[in-house]
């Protein structure tokens, strides 16, 4: 399949290199290794290759089957037609990075139009193109914050309610390096006194400050007092945003944040099973020769025309090698892309009115939900957005499975990731969710629990 | 013609996009909590689907024609791989799901994962890593902390051959290892005389990429793999070229430790403009309990009557998770999707027609381009974008001249061990129409090169933009639609 060699061709070629057979060609490798017999499934046309993907796809439960109020970090928003409608075009989807500027003006002032937009989204002063998604944002964040200080401040204070997985993943990237020490999201602290906690361990050692907004349990918190305190000890700090949340709330920027990271998945990304998705990355302007990744920059032709191309390269490891800012080759181009197109689309209005239904089914689910029997919000006094924790009566995993027969996909069980908060069910709500579907959330939950 | 940013398109009160009304109560909202500013532009979905569409035009792409692009593998990209990944069942799963709610997902990543070990001869396999890169981070933190389990904290040297990509030597680096570059011999392969002085009881490893970035399979790879093993270092191959291998022979077989794939590349899923990609890391049996948090596995067999379920499952001596939940999932299916279109004829096929194409190609220039390293190639070869005669004519002027022939350049001045490298990898979706096309453009260039070089100098003639001032963008740093506020 997909070679258009005729047995001409093949002969014409032959000739020309000067081999009888094309497995001739394949002379230097080692012949007992040479040739073996793939174990395989038999190949398929294109019709029952699609008959056998649908039939694995069918195997799934999806939104579109059952109401789901998972979230924990991925959101089932709608993705207006228009969105992947573009990103089918072949000009886009089958271009390379774009090395070449002169033909891949596309895909630069696309990328350029999304640092904008994200910028402005954030309040921060540049945008990179992109890293894989929300946690390798994050530990790249680290990464910058350690290199920032040559290595010289050590402590990385964590809070715990940042995405338990975000958490996970900056520790696998900062295995090899020996130095660092990560501080705030140890088991014992307690989770209504993150804040307090946090802004008490900040030192001149500390190079950096997480925190996420909303937190991994929904929460708005102000961080102007945190933020202040740690840059009185010099020390960075990074906001892991959901970016539907900027809709509504104070962009970091305006409060003083230099790095913000955050998975940008909401806009306009499908869920699919969780990739690929888009890692925000976001800087005061004063970091920007030390991010990691691509930039797009503007510049002029030769004729003077505007133009943009792929800048600041020297950093990157195809110039620096062992020397350079991170190993990373590539960025999420066409999911950024998609991005660019839903936020130009959505515009200031539909973006302002998409946050605020999330903030407001929220707030109806959770104001429902508290008046049943044996439920109660963990944290009624914090504002909060899209997302909410819930303490049930019985453990969310024994819920959850009564609510499936419901056609109801439940909120995500924390007790997997927080010991202390045993039968606690974090509750997402999108624009998809209607109120109707938020009362039947509602009897279910209190037929299962008195059941 | 520029075409306006979509700041520029905006009109105040225009709207591209309405939601439906809230149906539920109004809440307060907390005010001390608001934005002032939502500094997005408004304009109507017509003008946005043009904006993009006319963007789109910009560039050059597969769908458009050739794209000799080395050491990316600019393969043909099936359509149906774009249907499949785009099924509900599967682009309406969330992440954190139930695992009896997404067996389907579950059975298609544990099937890719069998297939993938199939093709290159591995025990184990992880399908998190987001890219190549990633893949290769995976591969260096199993290696180090493979030796830190056996008491090994002072092998901390990673050799690294002077042909390799940028990103191997930038991973080791990450991964705390110290970067040794070790010498090519004078046919391109390793230098084993080098390579034996390198390896002492401070070796972690050799990452080689195989075939090598000329486009040349080390000849002497049992001996190479060997000489590392007996020094206790782990031998790291970069897959980036196992389109050339598939179903030739394979890399687990010849010894390699550790692999990973880049699915963008060997398995046809789009490069989408610098991403997604997809790097898988497969590994010897030794080195499962080490795989990245999780990998998919049967967890329970089953019977008779009901199909096995398939789940997750942390491996004991996990080096941790790369990235949240599990891959590039879209990705995976298309790639899931290729393979089962392929079969294995089909994939050995696939690098029987690579192979071919490249020696074709190789065989056309290298009377008129210098070939540095002439020796059958693989999928890819490596050619000197400059002649002695006409010193002021550079691997660049070549490869800007071939977009006014409608070519994308191939890859130019890497790798760095040839002068002014332009490195050509035609894969096998190309016919030999197309590949004649090129040669033709090609030896027409070389001509001009002599006859007219200010074609070559001022080239490309008839893109959107011509040459580009890089040094402005980096001296101005703009890099948004408006200008960033000064100190």
């Amino acid at each position: 399949m997909y070679t258009p060699h005729t047995q001409h061709d093949v002969e014409v070629m032959l000739k020309e290199i000067g081999a009888e057979r094309i497995e001739d060609l394949f002379r230097e490798i080692p012949s007992e290794y040479r040739f073996p017999k793939l174990n395989l499934p038999d190949p398929l046309t294109e019709l029952e290759a699609l008959r056998e993907l649908e039939e694995i796809a069918s195997a799934n439960g999806t939104s579109s089957e059952m109401i789901s109020f998972l979230g924990a970090g991925a959101y089932d928003h709608y993705v207006p037609a228009a969105v992947d409608m573009l990103l089918r075009r072949g000009e886009f989807y089958t271009a390379y990075t774009p090395y070449q500027p002169e033909v891949s003006q596309g895909t630069l002032q696309a990328i350029f139009e999304y640092q904008s937009l994200i910028s402005g989204l954030t309040g921060m002063d540049v945008s990179n193109a992109s890293h894989y998604d929300g946690a390798t944002s994050a530990a790249e964040a680290v990464i910058l914050a350690y290199h920032s200080f040559r290595g010289k401040r050590n402590k990385f204070l964590l809070s715990k309610a940042i995405n338990p997985q975000y958490r996970d993943v900056i520790r696998t990237y900062t295995q090899g390096y020996e130095n660092i020490k990560f501080v705030g999201d140890e088991p014992q602290t307690n989770l209504e006194q993150d804040l307090e906690n946090l802004i008490s361990k900040i030192d001149q050692d500390t190079a950096l400050v997480m925190v996420q907004y909303p937190d991994f349990f929904g929460r708005v918190c102000d961080f102007k007092d945190l933020v202040d305190v740690a840059h009185k000890h010099g020390a960075l700090v990074a906001v892991a945003v959901n970016p539907i949340a900027l809709g509504l709330f104070i962009p970091p920027g305006d409060f003083g944040a230099d790095i913000v990271i955050g998975e940008g998945q909401p806009l306009g990304l499908p869920l699919s099973y969780g990739g690929p998705y888009l890692g925000i990355f976001a800087t005061k302007k004063e970091l920007v020769r030390k991010i990691a990744g691509r930039l797009v920059g503007e510049t002029t032709d030769v004729e003077g025309n505007l133009a943009y191309v792929l800048t600041l390269t020297a950093r990157e490891q195809h110039i620096r090698r062992e020397k350079a800012t991170s190993n990373i080759c590539s960025n999420q181009g066409l999911m950024a892309l998609a991005s660019t197109i839903y936020l130009s689309l959505l515009g200031k209005h539909g973006f302002a009115q998409l946050s605020n239904l999330c903030y407001q089914k929220a707030h109806y689910a959770a104001d429902q939900i508290s008046k049943l029997d044996g439920f109660e919000l963990v944290y009624p006094n914090k504002a909060f957005f899209n997302e909410f924790l819930i303490r049930c009566p019985k453990p969310v995993s024994m819920i959850n499975l009564a609510l499936e027969e419901h056609f109801i996909v439940g909120g995500y069980d924390v007790s997997k990731d927080y010991m202390e908060l045993k039968n606690c069910m974090l509750i997402a709500l999108t624009e998809k969710i209607s109120k109707e579907d938020i009362d039947s959330l509602c009897e279910v939950l209190e037929e299962v629990t008195n059941g | 013609m520029a075409e306006l940013s979509v700041f520029e398109l905006s009109a105040k009160g225009r709207l591209g996009f309405r939601f439906p009304n809230s149906d539920v109560p109004e809440y307060p909202l907390p005010d001390s909590l608001l934005r002032e500013e939502l500094p997005l532009p408004e304009i109507s979905e017509i003008d946005v689907v043009r904006h993009f569409t006319r963007l789109s035009q910009k560039n050059y792409a597969i769908d458009l024609g050739f794209y000799p692009l080395g050491s990316c593998t600019m393969k043909y990209n099936p359509k149906i791989n774009e249907v499949t990944a785009r099924l509900a069942g599967f682009s309406l799963t969330h992440p954190l799901q139930p695992i009896d709610t997404v067996q389907g997902n579950l059975y298609l990543l544990y099937k890719l994962q069998e297939y993938l070990m199939e093709i290159s001869g591995f025990s184990g396999i992880t399908l998190q890593p987001a890219a190549g890169a990633q893949g290769e981070l995976v591969g260096a933190l199993i290696i180090r902390k493979y030796h830190l389990d056996n008491g090994n904290k002072h092998r901390t040297k990673m050799l690294i051959p002077d042909s390799a990509h940028g990103t191997n030597p930038a991973t080791s680096a990450m991964a705390g290892f110290d970067v040794i570059p070790l010498p090519s011999d004078k046919r391109g392969n390793v230098d084993v005389k080098a390579l034996k002085e390198l390896c002492d009881d401070q070796l972690a490893g050799l990452m080689l990429t195989n075939p090598n970035t000329l486009g040349l399979f080390d000849e002497n790879i049992l001996s190479v793999i060997e000489i590392v093993h007996e020094a206790g270092g782990l031998v790291y191959g970069d897959g980036a070229n196992l389109n050339a291998l598939l179903g030739i022979t394979r890399p687990g077989d010849l010894g390699f430790d550790i692999m990973h794939f880049n699915l963008h590349k060997t398995f046809s899923t789009p490069h989408g403009g610098g991403g997604p990609g997809s790097g898988p890391v497969a590994v010897a049996d030794y080195l499962i309990d080490y795989l990245p948090d999780p990998i998919v596995t049967v967890v329970d067999k089953g019977d008779e009557e009901n199909p096995p379920l398939y789940g997750f499952l942390r491996p004991a001596k996990t080096i941790g998770r790369l990235k949240s939940y599990h891959g590039h999932f879209g990705v995976l299916v298309r790639a899931y999707t290729y393979i089962r279109m392929l079969g294995a004829a089909g994939l050995k096929d696939t690098a029987l027609k690579a192979v071919l194409n490249a020696n074709y190609l190789c065989s056309k220039l290298k009377g008129t381009y210098t070939l540095p390293y002439d020796r059958t190639c693989m999928h890819e070869f490596v050619l000197e974008g400059v002649w002695k005669d006409i010193p002021d004519i550079h691997a660049l002027d070549i490869a800007k001249r071939l977009i006014d022939y409608n070519f994308h350049p191939p890859t130019n001045y890497f790798p760095l061990i040839v002068h002014e490298a332009l490195m050509i990898e035609p894969t096998e979706s190309e016919s030999l129409e197309t590949l004649d096309q090129f040669v033709e453009a090609m030896l027409k260039i070389a001509e001009e090169a002599r006859t007219k070089p200010e074609l070559l100098h001022e080239a490309p003639h008839n893109t959107p933009v011509r040459r580009c001032d890089e040094l402005k963008a980096a001296r101005d740093l703009v890099f948004c639609c408006w200008p960033t506020s000064a100190d």
